[in-house]
């Protein structure tokens, strides 16, 4: 499965890593480097590029690309 | 002679560990590392130019000392960069600088007992001014989740910590202008008592930001001479108008003569005194005979056992404000009496600006230098001293003369002082 290539742009450039790197199965702990300030930061540049709102509940369960890609396809978001 | 380990479970150790400075650096606006700051100090060259870090159209100050041609790719990834303020920025860069030049790497088993202190009399300012802007403009839940871990002073120490596993105690010393000076004396105190064995010290800061340039305006507090940067910093000189902002870092490595020996460093001098007081009289200004600043001065003396004509340098606080200069020159006549005339004396400000909470360390750094090379940098711009701003100053061309120990004043908002001095090693 291709990763949206805005949500792929968006967390390249927010984590700093190459967009190869960026698949659904990544986490971004693990496979990204990511800390809990990068999710946060990540979760509001999401909510403001795909004009969306990522209530702290669901924020928590979005461990992976994949999770993010779903969520979004949940919200009607492209 | 050192304490022993087991001397921290008393409350006076039996005897104190000589400090002593084994690497340093620094990143100004005369040069990014200590030497090239050094060179164009004492070729009398400035860095004070026009601000380019933001559009100064709508203030009264347009001018600062700004660090030129800062890159820290070499030491930080991007992606750190973007969540460290620039003056933690410069903090990181600046340690690893000078644990670089102490030829010190903090191995496992030097971890615990290396602490790092550094001073910040702000912090970072520009973040702050950015996410206020957000919570106004966009409101709360858009700000920022590194607002806070980038704008708190004591981040510069954390990160430098985290980057060479300083395991010691570690914070910000946060005393205005002084905020330098303050933690390099903790910082002796530190290993003095046996409790480190070595400190990573110093100070950083960067506000040359609309609200730093902006708020010292208000005050009337920074010189506006624009159309001249140049000459704008110019302590005791009759046609000063107030201090130039400043920006950048001082760093030293600071250890116990004992840790130094053994690894057989290359010691640059002795920190043998530190003496901190306050003036407990106004908010900005300095007491009205600078009686806080003199008895500094006398306390760092005894702390160091010298006498005043012992010291032959001092590197002054010399901000080129009309008051503070006045009443630093009345300080130094009141701490060393007839001496004082034989001083040299030299204010680096005139050419860096007044760096603030990094003031006192990279002015720390060059009265290092100036004692390691027997060389008083010149104080810029002094052509025409006000009347009772009578001392030495070292105007406008460097001196040479035998240095053994010399001075380094730092004063802050608040009526707080710190003096530190510096020696060379006797066996």
């Amino acid at each position: 499965m291709s990763v949206n290539p805005k949500l792929k742009e968006i967390i390249s450039k927010k984590l700093s890593v190459d967009a190869e790197r960026i698949n659904a199965e990544a986490s971004f702990i693990e496979d990204l480097g990511a800390d809990s300030l990068d999710i946060m930061d990540l979760i509001m540049t999401m909510e403001e590029e795909f004009d969306i709102e990522i209530p702290d509940e669901e924020a928590e369960k979005l461990k992976t690309v994949g999770d993010v890609e779903s969520y979004m396809k949940s919200k009607n978001v492209n | 002679m050192a304490v022993t380990s087991e001397s921290i479970f008393y409350r006076t150790p039996v005897a104190q560990a000589r400090v002593v400075v084994t690497g340093l650096s620094a990143i100004t606006p005369v040069g990014t590392t200590a030497q090239k700051s050094w060179n164009n100090l004492v070729e009398g060259k400035s860095g004070i130019d026009l601000i380019t870090q933001f559009d100064t159209s709508d203030f009264t100050c347009k001018i600062a000392g700004e660090v030129q041609d800062f890159n820290p790719d070499n030491y930080l990834s991007k992606k750190d960069q973007r969540k460290m303020e620039r003056f933690i920025q410069f903090a990181l860069v600046a340690s690893e600088d000078a644990l670089k030049d102490a030829n010190l790497e903090i191995t496992e088993e030097l971890e615990e007992k290396t602490g790092c202190l550094i001073g910040v009399g702000l912090g970072g300012l520009q973040i702050i001014e950015t996410n206020a802007n957000v919570v106004v403009d966009r409101g709360p839940s858009r700000i920022s989740p590194f607002f806070i871990p980038m704008a708190i002073a004591n981040m510069a120490a954390g990160q430098v910590a985290i980057k060479h596993k300083a395991r010691g105690p570690n914070y910000s010393v946060t005393s205005a202008c002084a905020s330098g000076a303050h933690a390099i004396g903790e910082a002796v105190s530190y290993i003095r008592r046996g409790l480190c064995d070595r400190m990573i010290v110093g100070g950083a800061e960067s506000v040359v930001t609309k609200l730093g340039i902006g708020g010292f305006s208000a005050m009337r507090a920074l010189s506006t001479r624009n159309d001249d940067p140049q000459k704008a910093s110019r302590p005791w000189d009759e046609g000063r108008d107030g201090f130039v902002l400043g920006e950048g870092c001082g760093m030293l490595v600071l250890e116990s003569y004992e840790s130094a020996k053994r690894r057989d460093a290359r010691i640059y001098c002795e920190v043998t005194g530190y003496g901190a007081t306050c003036d407990a009289f106004h908010m900005t200004n300095p007491h009205e005979e600078g009686r806080g600043a003199s008895k500094a001065i006398e306390l760092a003396l005894e702390d160091a056992s010298l006498k005043p004509e012992d010291i032959q340098y001092i590197n002054a606080h010399g901000t080129s404000t009309k008051v503070g200069d006045e009443l630093e020159t009345q300080a130094i006549k009141n701490a060393f009496g007839d001496h004082a005339k034989e001083l040299l004396i030299s204010s680096t400000k005139s050419m860096t600006g007044h760096l603030l909470g990094a003031a006192g360390a990279v002015e720390s750094v060059f009265s290092i230098l100036a004692l390691k090379n027997n060389t008083a940098p010149p104080t810029l711009n002094l052509e025409n001293p006000s009347f009772n701003c009578d001392l030495n100053y070292t105007p406008l061309i460097a001196k040479k003369r035998n240095f053994k120990h010399v001075l380094n004043n730092s004063f802050g908002f608040g009526g707080t002082n710190a003096c530190l001095i510096f020696s060379e090693l006797e066996n």
